[in-house]
């Protein structure tokens, strides 16, 4: 049996909390460990760092321009306290707002809507910063054949040989593109990202399970490592991306932040089941 | 004076990353882009992301490259993250041949298509010994073999002199993610981002510096 050099590495897969942040705070509850004041994305991170989580993710989901130095200070307030990745997304339109973010002491910046506009921003910032610190977000949604949007989609997309193709969505997920979410993942690969935070959109919120066969089709397509986000439920559903998904690292929020399970769980759980992860 | 520890300003760096995490290990930090910081600093952190010509372009620009040979001639403990590690060779192939500082023999290379690149994430290290030559892997004191440290980036180091290779990684190939030469030190991996046992190596190096 051949076997792929890909998994000659020790190289652990990643689990990733991610924390919603508006004007400063947290917001939908934490309540998974005794957190003198859980709105404070510097307090959950640096609890979220103790309990051996590979990174955080802040998504700052205000972001109107006369708030974004708020996401900054706490960006600032972070990197003094917590010794992980640190990776900021939302709102980002432009070069400057990159490179503000990663001075504050962010370790990489997650842009969606902005790249999509303007692809050219992918590779000046990669350019600018080095591919390793710029996440292209991408929300995808299946796209169904009966769907009067398919025709113009065929038109730039090849097929897939699982006949199912996703549309990118932008603007939090409220404005179709007509672009098709395996082909967008490879340009962005050219342009030079140098990670991709995938979101199934019919998956997210529903802790159903992540949709594993866009997370396969995006981590079959590219070179890069994939994120995973969107739909978990269980710790079967972190182990299923990460395998049948073939996803490097997998993001989740709500099963963390209400203590349903501990990112030390999370660990413990895929150790047992074979999967090579830091703990 | 105080003494302190220089972090290198060369317009790459995490630099407020390395530095709190010296600090929160009980480093006095100057950030520092002039000759005389460098030469006064008890001991030199030359942190770094991103490309390689853009860092020798950037170093060049500045009085930082005649100081820091200096300080490094002269003994000062040096550590060099990621980017900073690869500055210290002769030469590397990102984006065309491009000269280093050549303070360790060696090219930087980049990993082959048979592995996702960058090579990013939490990967473990393993200690190496050498019987030809006295190394100082103080450095790694009280860091179990198999550790996790947090690595980003594309390129990895090869140097001439295998002795002055302290840790390697596996990533599709087995490859020098540590190193030390005389009183310079440099990690492929980020420290300041790699938790508890990242701060550890940071605070061993900052004891190597005082018991120099």
């Amino acid at each position: 049996m051949k076997i792929e050099s890909k998994f000659l590495t020790g190289l652990a897969k990643r689990i990733i909390p991610c924390l919603d942040v508006k004007d400063g705070r947290v917001v939908k509850g934490i309540n998974f460990i005794n957190l003198k004041d859980a709105g404070d994305p510097v307090e959950t991170a640096s609890a979220y760092s103790k309990e051996g989580a590979d990174e955080v993710v802040f998504l700052d989901i205000a972001a109107s321009f006369e708030k974004r130095g708020t996401m900054l200070d706490v960006v600032k307030k972070t990197a003094e306290k917590v010794f992980i990745p640190l990776t900021v997304g939302g709102g980002i339109r432009n070069i400057e707002d990159i490179r503000l973010l990663l001075k504050s002491g962010a370790d990489k910046v997650s842009i969606n809507t902005a790249a999509l506009e303007n692809p050219a921003l992918i590779k000046e910032s990669a350019e600018e910063f080095g591919s390793q610190c710029i996440v292209v977000a991408i929300d995808a949604k299946l796209q169904k054949t009966e769907d009067k949007n398919s025709k113009n989609l065929s038109s730039v997309v090849r097929p897939l040989s699982s006949d199912k193709k996703w549309e990118v969505y932008t603007y939090g997920g409220r404005k179709p593109t007509g672009l098709d979410a395996v082909r967008w993942a490879r340009r962005v690969e050219e342009l030079g990202a140098g990670e991709i935070l995938l979101t199934s959109m019919d998956k997210d919120g529903t802790k159903d399970g992540y949709d594993l066969q866009l997370t396969q089709a995006i981590s079959e397509a590219v070179n890069i490592p994939v994120i995973a986000s969107g739909g978990a439920g269980t710790l079967e559903h972190l182990y299923e991306a990460l395998t049948t998904g073939k996803a490097d690292a997998v993001l989740a929020a709500s099963i963390f932040h209400y203590g349903e399970y501990s990112i030390k769980e999370a660990k413990e759980y895929l150790k047992n089941k074979g999967i090579a992860v830091r703990i | 004076m105080d003494k302190f520890i220089a972090v290198i300003d060369y317009g790459l760096g995490n630099l407020r990353s390395v530095s709190k995490a010296l600090e929160s290990v009980g480093a006095k930090v100057k950030v520092a882009d002039k000759a005389k910081d460098i030469l006064s600093a008890e001991a030199i952190v030359l942190p770094g992301v991103g490309a390689f010509r853009k860092g020798m372009e950037n170093l060049g620009k500045s009085e930082i490259i005649p100081a820091l040979l200096e300080s490094i001639k002269n003994n000062k403990p040096f550590l060099g993250i990621c980017l900073g590690l690869q500055l210290l060779f002769t030469e590397s192939e990102e984006h065309g041949i491009c000269k280093g500082l050549d303070i360790i023999k060696g090219n930087v290379k980049k990993f082959s298509a048979n592995v996702k690149i960058p090579h990013m994430g939490w990967n473990d290290i393993r200690k190496q010994k050498t019987e030809n030559r006295e190394q100082k892997t103080d450095i790694l004191k009280d860091i179990p073999d198999n550790s996790y440290f947090y690595f980003d980036h594309s390129y990895y180091v090869e140097p001439e002199d295998k002795d002055t290779v302290i840790a390697t990684t596996e990533y599709g190939k087995e490859f020098v993610s540590a190193i030390n030469k005389d009183n310079v030190w440099g990690v492929q991996f980020h420290p300041e981002k790699s938790s508890d046992l990242g701060l550890k190596i940071l605070k061993n190096f900052i004891e190597l510096t005082r018991t120099k």
